[in-house]
């Protein structure tokens, strides 16, 4: 291609196993974008994106080495300059925003300090200008108190400001080229679609290219106009966005869209069988050959070439023009929308309130609770047998606190917890009973964290068994064995450590771990948000079917509006440790809302070229709930009045359940939405 | 970060009281007393004993005289040796004065030398100059500090002549004519105290240039050296405060050997001394003395660490 900013020819990228064998991670990428175009490159952990982004800049990770191939930026080979030439590009003409702003930044180093570095290697200002450009740099990437925050080190402000001061520091030698490292992985779902609307903004005031590295592809489709996918080290699939989200010619792009759950329908996507193959792995043919429902002999035995389609998108596959008329994989599951006895509670929370104020040593002797608003208050929840209860929120609205408190890990500061109608649960861990222990499980975010590495799957698995049900060793065997087949997985896991499994399969031990217990409920604490979403497909149909089999009722806490929609029979909607809405999910995720679940709602992206996100109120972060009122009071773009600030809104009923706690009347608040929803549509 | 600083050191203050309690307690378990070690256990006419503690004070209660020893220690004043017939703290202060100058000669050199080698070391990872630096530190770590110097007299005061073996200077002469003799005991000292320190340095230094902002730093285009001065060292240097002063308190009272070997006329061979000939009082001050120095030293690496670094200093306690 000419004119081509930064071109990728053939490239393979790969490392010196342990074992000698030469292994890649990149296999002969081509790629290459010119002046101001923006492209998204979109895949899963592992398929060597992050690879190829740094490789862009000429960077490989210690241990990796280039193949073959070369990487050019303006015709200049990247791989064949000397350290000055590469520092000049480096933070000036190709600048990266990294993937955790809080870590890429220096502890040590001031914030002002860091982005003045950059200016002082890639502009001529005189040092006296220098601060003068960073300040501008901190409003352009529209930071309120700029001068203020030069002082700040990067662990004294929030993990939206900890990127845009990122983005401030890309900017800072006017880059023609910004390579984006999964720059919104991590973010609230407010901060990410503010986040992203800055840098599309941003792409087009400067003209700068931009190559958006990412695995959500929601945030891709916002920004680009151009999306590749990779998989196994290799491009798949190259295209205009349009074409690519919605007629994508390779069945991998294809299954990986299915698997992306979907605000509007409550169901669980489909989701495609199988895993990419390890870099190891001799792959003959396709690499996603194993996982497709249409390969045949072959893609088993050719490695298909690169074709161009007559969509304008360039493909590898030797039967792409079938993907079309494809069937999903796997049909995708009905959601959670069976109706359930609701009055048959298996916990009931009651005014529950948790605080994590420390007591000083005064209040201690005199055992008074410290005067602090506390951090969750005024809960209020019923969950059924069988049903899922999803529990969402931003990063602190306490909803994983709620967990832990059910979990008896934190008391709660006041309240009632009640399980089964009789049981207090206000007890912590310690003193409960074995068999109450055994009824309540939870499964955890991480399973890395919370699967002991030196364990095997059999000990893992042996532990609640013999806790809970005394089984002796052939016993055991035979019920570690069956909850494995119950997760999808073979008896020969059992001798596997979780350091030899994939993200996926270690969480589907940890589910194991939780069903070998038989328990009435489950806390599921974002169990799928670790993960990819093929796999998280995978983890939401299963945790599905296990609920269908054993009865069991699940809170299930997400960030993630979609996912909840997919699995949740009913919501709650948590706002700085306060409930704004609870109800039916199709009820909530409906109009009206509570304005809080409205922003949240706009605020999420969704894989259409045709969406766009609706940023309704400031991504100001709180760090403590207002004493009084509205928690929502300070960014709530229908307030109406001090009313918000000093009096504690009333629940106002629907029907079916579903309640809003809101000053607002609700034909009112419905009228208020339904007109700004209009008035978006074009 | 006022309150941090102020719990610290009522932290400190608290560990001193309940290490005096103990010193004094364990003293008093012991069987016998101040006066049957100086008069001796079976020999002691009765008669003598019992003037004996009546002039020591030793028929008062143990709380009182507890009180009455703390309250002196606070003011400096420990007592009067019984053996060698002169005030504790004359005794002491000289000592003292000796084994601080040979710890802070052996600290002065040794420190700069363990980060130099240290930061070396983790720069050329497995290669020539880290292997080398490496090896050579688990040796010295090895090493026994009687083996080493031992070794170090033989060769620069047997065989080449250059330096004194032994130390035969007054223990309270001018500080200047200690300077030939403590050069072998420095190197000694520094030989051990650096393998540790050099390896932490080289711990820490690797961990920060595998983390995401020296990553980060290198895509900005920022230079080697600016990327080594400006975005590992500092970071990299912060956990090594706590070990320096463990390795210094380490120093101080972990040069008895040193002090034997070379003959020196430090607080550690005081208290060795002062443990064969009984002299209880006096194991009671330097083991005080030793505890004091020993808080002081960790109490100080901790403020320096909270002032150097941000994520403590801007702490909300």
């Amino acid at each position: 291609m000419t004119g081509a900013l930064v071109e990728v020819n053939n490239l393979s990228v790969g490392f010196t196993s342990a074992g000698g064998a030469t292994l890649a991670i990149l296999r002969n990428v081509d790629f290459s974008f010119g002046k101001g175009e923006t492209v998204g490159l979109v895949g899963e952990s592992g398929c060597g994106k992050s690879t190829l982004a740094l490789a862009m800049m000429g960077f490989l990770k210690s241990g990796l080495r280039v193949l073959e191939g070369d990487v050019l930026f303006r015709e200049h080979d990247l791989f064949a300059m000397d350290n000055s030439a590469l520092e000049d590009i480096r933070g000036g003409d190709l600048a990266l925003i990294p993937q955790n702003a809080g870590q890429a930044l220096t502890p040590t180093s001031r914030i002002g300090r860091q982005i003045e570095e950059s200016v002082r290697l890639h502009t001529t200002l005189a040092p006296e200008r220098r601060r003068e450009r960073v300040i501008e740099l901190l409003s352009q990437v529209r930071l309120p108190e700029p001068e203020e925050l030069l002082g700040r080190y990067p662990h004294e402000v929030s993990g939206g400001q900890q990127q845009r001061v990122a983005i401030a520091m890309a900017l800072a030698g006017k880059p023609e080229v910004l390579l984006l490292d999964e720059p919104t992985t991590g973010l609230d779902v407010t901060t990410q679609a503010h986040v992203l609307e800055l840098l599309r903004d941003l792409a087009s005031e400067t003209g700068t290219a931009m190559v958006y590295v990412s695995h959500d592809l929601g945030a891709v489709a916002r920004v680009s106009d151009r999306i590749a996918v990779m998989y196994a080290g290799e491009l798949v699939l190259q295209g205009p966005a349009r074409e690519v989200l919605r007629n994508p010619a390779h069945p991998y792009a294809r299954g990986l869209l299915l698997s992306i759950p979907k605000l509007k329908e409550a169901v669980v996507p489909s989701s495609m069988p199988g895993r990419p193959p390890p870099p190891d792995a001799v792959v003959q043919g396709c690499a996603f050959a194993d996982r497709c429902t249409m390969a045949g002999q072959l893609c088993c035995d050719v490695s298909p070439p690169l074709v161009s389609t007559a969509t304008g998108e360039v493909v590898r596959c030797h039967y792409h023009e079938k993907v079309e008329n494809l069937p999903p994989p796997k049909a995708p599951r009905q959601g959670d929308g069976r109706s359930r006895d609701l009055s048959d509670t298996v916990l009931r929370l009651d005014e529950v309130s948790i605080s994590y104020a420390k007591p000083g040593v005064i209040d201690q002797i005199l055992g008074r609770q410290p005067d602090v608003t506390p951090t969750v208050d005024d809960i209020v929840l019923d969950v059924a047998r069988g049903e899922t209860l999803g529990l969402v929120g931003e990063s602190g609205s306490g909803k994983s606190s709620i967990l832990n408190t059910i979990a008896g890990l934190r008391p709660p500061r006041k309240g009632a917890i009640t399980f089964e109608n009789d049981v207090n649960l206000n007890a912590p861990v310690d003193r409960r009973d074995t068999d109450l222990l055994r009824r309540i499980q939870l499964i955890f975010q991480n399973p890395d964290a919370s699967l002991n590495p030196r364990h095997t799957v059999a000990e893992l698995l042996a532990q609640p068994l013999r806790l809970y049900f005394g089984l002796d060793a052939g016993e055991l065997r035979d019920r570690s064995i069956a909850l494995l087949e119950q997760v999808r997985l073979g008896s020969h896991y059992l001798g596997r450590l979780p350091g030899q499994m994939s993200g996926g399969e270690k969480q589907r031990v940890a589910i194991a771990r939780a069903f070998a217990a038989e328990p009435e409920l489950v806390l599921c604490d974002e169990v799928t948000s670790a993960l990819d979403v093929s796999v998280q497909a995978v983890i939401l149909d299963l945790l599905m079917e296990l609920q269908a089999r054993h009865n069991a009722a699940y809170v299930y806490v997400s960030h993630d509006l979609a996912v909840v929609r997919a699995i949740a029979g009913r919501v709650a909607v948590l706002y700085q440790g306060r409930l704004c809405e609870i109800g039916p999910s199709s009820k909530v995720y409906s109009l009206p809302s509570h304005p809080y679940t409205e922003v949240l709602l706009g605020a999420v992206l969704e894989p259409d070229p045709d969406s766009a996100p609706v940023l309704m109120a400031e991504d100001a972060v709180e760090l403590s709930p207002p004493a009084r009122g509205c928690p929502f009071q300070r960014r709530c773009p229908h307030r109406i009045g001090t009313i918000c600030d000093t009096t504690k809104p009333p629940w106002q009923k629907t029907g079916d359940g579903h309640a809003i706690r809101c000053h607002i009347p609700l034909t009112d608040l419905e009228r208020r939405q339904r007109r700004a929803d209009s008035a978006r549509r074009p | 970060m006022f309150k941090l600083i102020l719990r610290r050191l009522a932290l400190g203050v608290l560990t001193l009281v309940m290490v005096t309690i103990i010193v004094f307690v364990g003293v008093e378990a012991l069987p016998g007393d101040a006066c049957t070690a100086y008069l001796g256990r079976d020999t002691a006419l009765e008669t003598r004993l019992a003037k004996c503690r009546e002039d020591l004070g030793l028929n008062q209660p143990a709380h009182e005289r507890f009180f009455i020893w703390a309250g002196g220690a606070l003011q400096g004043d420990f007592g009067i040796s019984s053996r060698r017939h002169k005030p504790i703290s004359d005794l002491v202060q000289i000592r003292l004065r000796n084994t601080l100058l040979l710890g802070a000669a052996a600290s002065a050199v040794g420190i700069p030398i363990a980060i130099l080698l240290g930061v070396i070391a983790a720069l050329t990872r497995d290669r020539a100059a880290d292997l080398w630096i490496s090896t050579s530190a688990i040796f010295a770590m090895t090493l026994p500090e009687f083996i080493s110097a031992t070794l170090l007299i033989l060769f620069f005061s047997v065989w080449l002549g250059w330096l004194p073996g032994i130390v035969i200077t007054r223990p309270d002469a001018p500080v200047f004519e200690f300077l030939q003799d403590i050069i072998l005991p420095i190197i000694a000292l520094a030989f051990v105290m650096t393998a540790h320190i050099l390896r932490m340095v080289r711990t820490c230094v690797i961990d920060v240039l595998a983390s995401d902002y020296v990553q980060m730093a290198i895509l900005k285009g920022v230079p080697y050296w600016q990327v080594v001065f400006r975005h590992v060292l500092p970071n990299a240097l912060l956990p090594t405060i706590n070990l320096v002063a463990l390795t210094l308190a380490w120093l101080l009272g972990g040069t008895v050997v040193i002090e034997i070997v070379f003959n020196y006329p430090g607080l550690g061979r005081l208290m060795l001394d002062s443990v064969s000939d009984r002299d209880l009082a006096l194991v009671q001050a330097i083991a005080l003395i030793l505890a004091v120095l020993y808080v002081g030293l960790n109490l100080v690496a901790d403020l320096l660490s909270l002032v150097a670094n941000p994520r403590l200093r801007t702490m909300k306690v």
